[in-house]
């Protein structure tokens, strides 16, 4: 064995080398959004590197309904929203590489990747978007503890498991987190035949959008339980129960509120972090908040010619925005592939009040002959009724949106005029939240 | 050793493959495999037996994974002579023999008190009386230079450089292949459940059925009373002492270079701080007596005890970027906190290698080399075997492979080009052969121990259902019967939707075509 493999590693010409305009990481719904805008923008040279078998992503697992109402104005399923894009990237001639893993991405854009046809090739880009999505919280990230037996899953793993290998992953299930991803899947694992005993919560109010506790929780009349959580998981082999408590304002477990659910599965939504490894490796910035890169309005990163969008920049809660916001990517990168864009002297800095989250796209920083608008996507911190969202510069509000219930599960757009822009009393954008009453 | 005679020699099936054996091993954990290994370098028979789907299942797999280097051992105790030899092992064979990550990163003792300077000096002269070597004392400067993580109370430190880190899993299995590939035999899933002694020798059952034996070695780790016990020699007893640990992201922003220990109190040893093999940070262990041997549940009231016990010496950790925590039991024979690793004189050809807590990993070739030499007492001189081979080497590792050399690789294997986890970058190809290995990976864990799907930051989300599959099809057996490790822990219940799968399949080629 060893010797075989002392006389591969010498010979260096095993590499494949390429040259492309523009690379993109991740074939799921950000990228192929991010691919077709491109094309559609005059780029024909486009690879799109994707390390499942199949394009769409997530979406592909997704089989329950509830895409697509934004931008295609009709309800689909996951499967069919990634087909339309699927299409049209192949209508387009897109170069789509499938089983194909990045290992690397340089900061002067060098992208290897590697697959089982062509080994390792080594891409020349001159831009890359970087759409790689997000992966699933674990148990261990949440410090819960107890034993580790077979029976505990991410919530996604679990849709994985039934929908793409038909296997039921256990049948009398905890599901811990109510993400959308956990209350789609309370629904689906009551559906297969498992029992939901409870979907646990540890904040006041559901992290998912209201649409899927109605129809995936109260339809079936499975207990959504909030302020508590599983504070320790019990057997040796298979799960056997669960410890529950109910937690303080501070997240504190509130001592003899202890009791215990008797389970074989436990199904984990509890947030879902950006895949930002190859990001960080490239030199990429990452906000503190949303775990994904720090980006202009164009979805550029602090390295030059990188981009990201999709789920790797922020967790989105409708595929439709993200979507929205990897064409803004893909159309971006074209233009400048293009010299059609001019940068900003100064860049315009976004800030936001403590009342929201987080606010993409950090700062404003080209000025696009062919843009009208820009728009500010933001999450709030909690839930909020009857608001306006305001945009002002220099105390002199620019816009705003109004917002009869604000929740942090669902992202807020307030789109600003481009027009706007060119006329501002100092390169600073500001949100905030008010009340209506205040107004 | 052809490779048909090889595979030959690990028994899966139902039955134990031999009816008698010169030597039997009992337990498949670090000291277990060493013992079997050391032994298989002699024209002897020798037959190990594990009652678990694999080696490496019990204290092996989870504790702090040092090569201590032997300046806190006793050298009244047996544990403390093994420490020091089993280091020199380490240094002179192991190391080259044994294609395993052993890193020599030494270790600091960090004093953060001026009144805990004393208790350095005592460490290095009794290191120095161990004849352990390069030990000094670094004062503070030469030492946050050395970890600039360190606390900024850190006075003083001892700096042992031949301390080491090792993988525990890739050293058991290191072990137990070489010692298949001399011609020694694994039986797994054969747990003992009775001894009986004979005119010459024992007959021992197993869940496989009977096997003769002219010695048995008992190596049960946590069971090692109830093994001994049933030969009659029942004047000790095993305590497990749960540790528990918390492991890191390899993509940390705190950089540790050594194992950093602080200052050991009367009762304990304290929080280690140590980097692991593959670069995460790895924090623990703390110390309590359990009643259950397979109690390996973590605790609040421990891993806060760990945390808080870490930040002792690194004061910047908190939890977040962990992505393990996992708790190890070890076991203890409390009366002398000793090893026991003796011919047991009233059952003469029944040796224990009991009690093997706190420095086992360091001591297992020592301990190997020791029981060697007990063997050679009952039976005379063993004869070498000329065939002996100490090398072994596990499957290539592609995560560490330059973009050239994987390339390389892929262009005469096509299955290394294959990711099956995105976290540690393991292809199927790694996956496979640690299922073909000379004892091979028949649980997702065992996999996991041998070639790390599973073990990054996701831990399996991504690549749990892929291995499964793999695991299925390697096995031939359906995917509702793939274990995460023992017996009864079979990760899913049911199938469903078949018919609509294979419906889908079918209309997926359909597509394929067009």
């Amino acid at each position: 064995m060893t010797e075989s493999r002392q006389a591969v590693t010498s010979d260096v010409d095993a590499m494949r080398r390429e040259e492309h305009d523009l690379v993109v990481v991740g074939g799921g719904p950000a990228g192929l959004g991010a691919a077709q805008a491109a094309y559609d923008e005059g780029v024909d040279d486009i690879v799109i590197l994707e390390r499942d078998f199949e394009l769409g992503g997530i979406l592909q697992q997704c089989v329950h309904p509830g895409f697509g109402l934004e931008y295609f104005e009709e309800e689909l399923t996951g499967p069919e929203y990634a087909q339309e894009f699927i299409e049209n990237v192949a209508e387009r001639g897109v170069d789509i590489r499938l089983d194909t893993m990045v290992l690397e991405v340089t900061h002067d854009r060098t992208v290897y990747a590697v697959n089982d046809e062509d080994g390792v090739t080594e891409i020349d880009a001159e831009k890359v978007i970087l759409a790689m999505g997000c992966r699933e919280r674990t148990r261990d990230a949440l410090d819960i503890p107890g034993s580790r037996p077979a029976g505990i899953f991410t919530a996604g793993t679990a849709q994985r498991l039934i929908n793409m290998e038909g296997k039921l992953p256990g049948e009398k299930a905890v599901i811990l987190g109510s993400g959308d991803v956990g209350l789609i899947m309370a629904r689906h694992m009551h559906l297969e035949g498992a029992e939901v005993e409870a979907v646990l919560e540890i904040m006041p109010y559901t992290g998912g959008i209201t649409r899927n506790v109605v129809q995936c929780l109260e339809d079936f009349d499975i207990p959504l339980r909030t302020q508590q959580t599983i504070t320790e998981i019990h057997g040796n082999d298979r799960v056997e129960g669960v410890t529950v408590q109910e937690v303080d304002d501070d997240f504190e477990p509130i001592p003899g509120t202890e009791y215990e659910i008797e389970c074989d599965t436990v199904l984990l939504s509890v947030g879902l972090i950006p895949e930002n490894e190859l990001s960080v490796d490239a030199g990429v910035e990452l906000h503190s908040v949303t775990g994904g890169p720090i980006v202009d309005e164009t979805r550029e990163t602090n390295v030059e010619d990188i981009y990201a969008c999709g789920n790797v920049l922020h967790v989105h809660d409708v595929v439709d925005w993200v979507t929205e916001e990897s064409m803004i990517a893909g159309r971006s990168a074209a233009r400048s592939l293009q010299d059609r864009v001019e940068t900003r002297k100064e860049p315009i800095e976004i800030e936001s009040t403590a009342k929201l989250r987080y606010v993409v796209p950090d700062r404003i920083s080209t000025i696009d002959p062919d843009r009208e608008e820009i728009p500010l996507y933001m999450r709030v911190h909690a839930p909020m009724e009857d608001v306006f969202v305001t945009l002002s510069s220099g105390g002199e509000e620019l816009t705003r949106t109004f917002e009869r219930r604000a929740e942090p599960g669902e992202m807020v757009t307030l789109n600003v005029d481009s027009d706007t822009l060119a006329e501002l009393p100092e390169p600073r954008l500001e949100l905030d939240v008010v009340q209506r009453e205040e107004a | 050793m052809g490779g048909d005679n090889r595979s030959a020699r690990v028994s899966l099936g139902e039955y134990i493959m031999q009816s008698e054996t010169d030597v039997l091993v009992v337990g498949g954990g670090v000291t277990g495999t060493a013992i079997a290994r050391e032994l298989s370098r002699y024209r002897l028979d020798v037959v190990l037996v594990e009652k678990s789907p694999d080696v490496c299942t019990g204290t092996s797999k989870s504790n702090t994974a040092l090569i201590h280097a032997g300046f806190n051992a006793d050298p009244d105790k047996q544990k403390g002579r093994l420490n020091v030899r089993g280091n020199e092992l380490y240094h002179e064979r192991i190391q080259h023999e044994l294609d395993v990550p052993i890193e020599w990163r030494g270790a600091l003792v960090v004093a953060t008190d001026e009144s805990e300077r004393p208790k350095l000096e005592e460490l290095l002269e009794k290191g120095q009386r161990n004849d352990v070597d390069g030990l000094e004392i670094l004062e503070r400067e030469a030492l946050l230079e050395k970890e600039p993580h360190l606390t900024d109370d850190a006075v003083a430190a001892l700096w042992a450089p031949t301390a080491g880190i090792v993988n525990p899993f890739e050293l058991t299995v290191g072990f137990a292949n070489n010692a298949v590939e001399n011609g020694a035999s694994v039986e797994l899933e054969a747990e003992v459940t009775d001894i009986t002694k004979t005119d010459d020798g024992f007959t021992v059952e197993t869940a496989k059925g009977e096997i003769d034996a002219e010695i048995v070695i008992n190596a049960a780790g946590l069971y090692a009373d109830e093994v001994s016990k049933m030969v009659g020699v029942d004047d000790f007893e095993i305590t497990p002492r749960r540790g528990e640990y918390y492991l890191y992201d390899k993509q940390f922003d705190i950089d540790i270079d050594t194992t950093i220990f602080p200052v050991p109190t009367e009762v304990t040893k304290g929080i280690v701080v140590t980097p692991t093999d593959e670069g995460n940070l790895l924090i623990g262990p703390n110390a309590q007596e359990i009643d259950d041997k397979r109690d390996k549940a973590t605790t609040r009231q421990g891993l806060d005890k760990v945390l808080n016990g870490a930040q002792k010496t690194v004061p910047d950790l908190t939890k977040k970027d962990v992505i393990k925590e996992f708790a190890g039991l070890r076991p203890a024979i409390k009366e002398t906190g000793d090893f026991r690793i003796q011919i047991e004189e009233e059952v003469p050809g029944f040796i224990n290698a009991a009690g093997i807590q706190s420095p086992g990993l360091a001591s297992a070739p020592a301990t190997a080399e020791l029981v060697v030499d007990l063997v050679e007492e009952l039976r005379g001189d063993l004869e070498e075997d000329p065939a002996f081979d100490p090398n072994y080497s596990g499957p290539p590792k592609v995560r560490h492979m330059s973009h050239e050399e994987r390339a390389g690789l892929i262009e005469e294997d096509a299955r290394y080009g294959q990711i099956i986890c995105r976290c540690e970058t393991v292809t199927e190809g790694e996956i496979r052969d640690a299922i073909n290995q000379p004892v091979p990976a028949q649980t997702v864990n065992a996999i996991k121990r041998r070639v790390r799907p599973g073990a990054g930051r996701c831990q399996g989300g991504f690549c749990g259902p892929r291995v499964i599959e793999i695991l299925s099809e390697e096995l031939d057996i359906p995917m509702t019967e793939v274990k995460l490790e023992e017996e009864g822990s079979e990760l899913l219940t049911d199938e469903i939707k078949q018919p609509l799968l294979e419906k889908s399949h079918e209309s997926s080629e359909v597509n394929a075509d067009d």
